[in-house]
């Protein structure tokens, strides 16, 4: 049953990369519990601009868990109190009324705040471009059974790919690792017969770019999985270490 | 040469040195705990002085000794890099905390908890490797009835001293035959030590943060190595909560608190 919740926002707010920034606090009434938690932004921007005040930046872009744009720690967590969904699929009937409802952007120096709760991905993106993708020339389409693959391999290599590059696992972590994404990215290909001729290169070239971005060492917490909104497995991340010591070994 | 330096200066190799140092401490925990529980016998601590002249006399246990002190080191050393490291991808922290929500706090408490840990092998060493090594530790001799076993011992005086850490010889006269052994004698260090009580309680406090540190840290070992598999998870967990988090820290409290209470 729809209810209406008033609640308080401390929202972070930085007016660009190098200014300093600090929490503005908004009072917010009459917010349903139907509303997903970027529609009570929405409401509140609106406010916000018809007040003449600057709205608050935040990304989003399919609103249905797909993107992984949505990148706000909503009261200490990545996309909110919620496992398994995003901050886009996170509905106003999670909270109570008269909460205090604390909203941060992602907190790692390899993403750096652009503004508010806006951050720089584009570290996850050159650590894709460092290896991970696989560059055999397809040609024709082949017929669908000519290359075999175990329904185990191709399950764990979906699951690995469920990975929408979020950055919560970072957010997630007390060290702002990488580890999971990387790993996930690594395990999609590394498991399956068309990641093998790159295998080794792809791992190595993917931990360096991750090593230069700056990103954290893997605690094994399990806070990353965790809060991932795809659930995805620290088994990915034994793998990356093994493909990796593998590749380093010989 | 080059690719070892590169594997152990990435992220990944470095966890992996903290890896392998760290079950390599694990390994040592098992010696050191199993051949301490020596302590408990009532023999006024002959096996112990024994196996404590073995232990710092045989070359090959020097070498391994030698190899652990290291192996301490460059497990704090590396620690605090990664600490630091870490530190640094996040310089400014959360206004509000969740870390309880998506982890156990042992896994985010490991820096504290070892640097908990290496100042009381700081403290530990200088209470009985230091003095037993530099200090004055007075002897004891060991007479031990050949045809009954039993053994009495009486402490030498204090200005006493021999070439050797243990000299042993046999005597026989009209009670009957006896071994005769005067040694270096610890464990009456040990004895006199955990007579204080606040060295007792820092001892058992430390032996919690050996729990908590242990707890998380020897799983996290393995999946630091690769070793994850459903097969033998399960055998990991058993081992890292039940013998390294449980049974190890309540041996090692239990003899402050037998020396004390006894
Ligand atoms: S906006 Fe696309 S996942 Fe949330």
């Amino acid at each position: 049953m729809e209810k209406h919740l008033n609640l308080t926002l401390k929202i972070w707010r930085q007016k660009n990369a190098k200014a300093k920034g600090n929490f503005e606090a908004y009072k917010m009434t009459g917010i349903s519990t139907d509303m997903s938690f970027l529609e009570m932004f929405d409401v509140l921007n609106e406010r916000l601009v018809n007040d003449n005040i600057d709205p608050i930046a935040f990304d989003h872009d399919c609103r249905e868990g797909i993107c992984g744009a949505c990148s706000m720690v909503i009261n200490g967590r990545p996309h909110g109190p919620k496992n398994a969904i995003t901050t886009c699929q996170l509905h106003m009937r999670s909270f109570n009324d008269g909460d205090t409802i604390t909203v941060e952007p992602w907190r790692a120096s390899p993403f750096p705040i652009i503004k508010d709760l806006v951050v720089d991905r584009s570290s996850f993106d050159r650590i894709m471009a460092a290896g991970g993708f696989v560059s055999t020339n397809t040609g024709s389409a082949q017929d669908a059974n000519c290359t075999l693959i175990s329904k185990e391999a191709a399950d764990e290599s979906l699951a690995a790919a469920a990975c929408i590059g979020c950055g919560a696992c970072v957010a997630a972590c007390k060290n702002a690792s990488a580890m999971l994404f990387v790993s996930a990215k690594v395990s999609q290909f590394a498991l399956l017969p068309q990641g093998q001729p790159e295998r080794k290169k792809r791992v190595l070239e993917m931990v360096a770019q991750m090593d230069t971005e700056g990103f954290g060492a893997c605690t094994n917490t399990g806070a990353c999985s965790a809060e991932c909104p795809k659930e995805i497995s620290l088994t990915h991340i034994a793998r990356m270490n093994r493909d990796y010591l593998m590749a380093e070994l010989c | 040469m080059k690719w070892i330096i590169k594997m152990f200066s990435s992220t990944i190799g470095q966890k992996f040195i903290m890896a392998l140092t760290g079950l390599f401490l694990c390994a040592f925990l098992i010696v050191h705990t199993l051949g301490n529980l020596q302590l408990f016998k009532s023999d006024g601590g002959l096996a112990f002085n024994t196996y404590s002249v073995f232990m710092s006399t045989n070359p090959v246990i020097k070498c391994i000794s030698y190899l652990l002190y290291a192996t301490i080191l460059l497990h704090a050393i590396k620690g605090f890099m990664l600490l630091r490291k870490n530190k640094k991808a996040r310089p400014i922290d959360y206004a509000v905390q969740g870390g309880s929500a998506n982890s156990h706090w042992t896994s985010r408490s490991m820096g504290i908890l070892g640097t908990i840990l290496l100042l009381f092998i700081v403290v530990h060493m200088y209470n009985f490797w230091f003095e037993y090594k530099f200090g004055h530790v007075p002897f004891t001799s060991y007479f031990t009835n050949m045809a009954t076993g039993e053994t009495k011992f009486q402490p030498m005086s204090a200005d006493y001293v021999q070439a050797n850490k243990m000299e042993e010889g046999m005597i026989s006269n009209e009670q009957g035959q006896f071994r005769v052994v005067v040694v270096k004698d610890l464990f009456k260090e040990v004895e006199i030590s955990f007579k204080e009580w606040w060295l007792v309680a820092l001892y058992v406090i430390c032996m919690f943060s050996v729990s908590f540190h242990l707890y998380h840290g020897f799983q996290s070992a393995f999946q630091t190595l690769g070793i994850n598999h459903s097969k033998y998870n399960g055998l990991i967990q058993f081992i890292g909560v039940w013998f390294f988090s449980i049974f190890i820290p309540i041996a090692f409290a239990a003899m402050p608190l037998y020396f004390f209470f006894k």
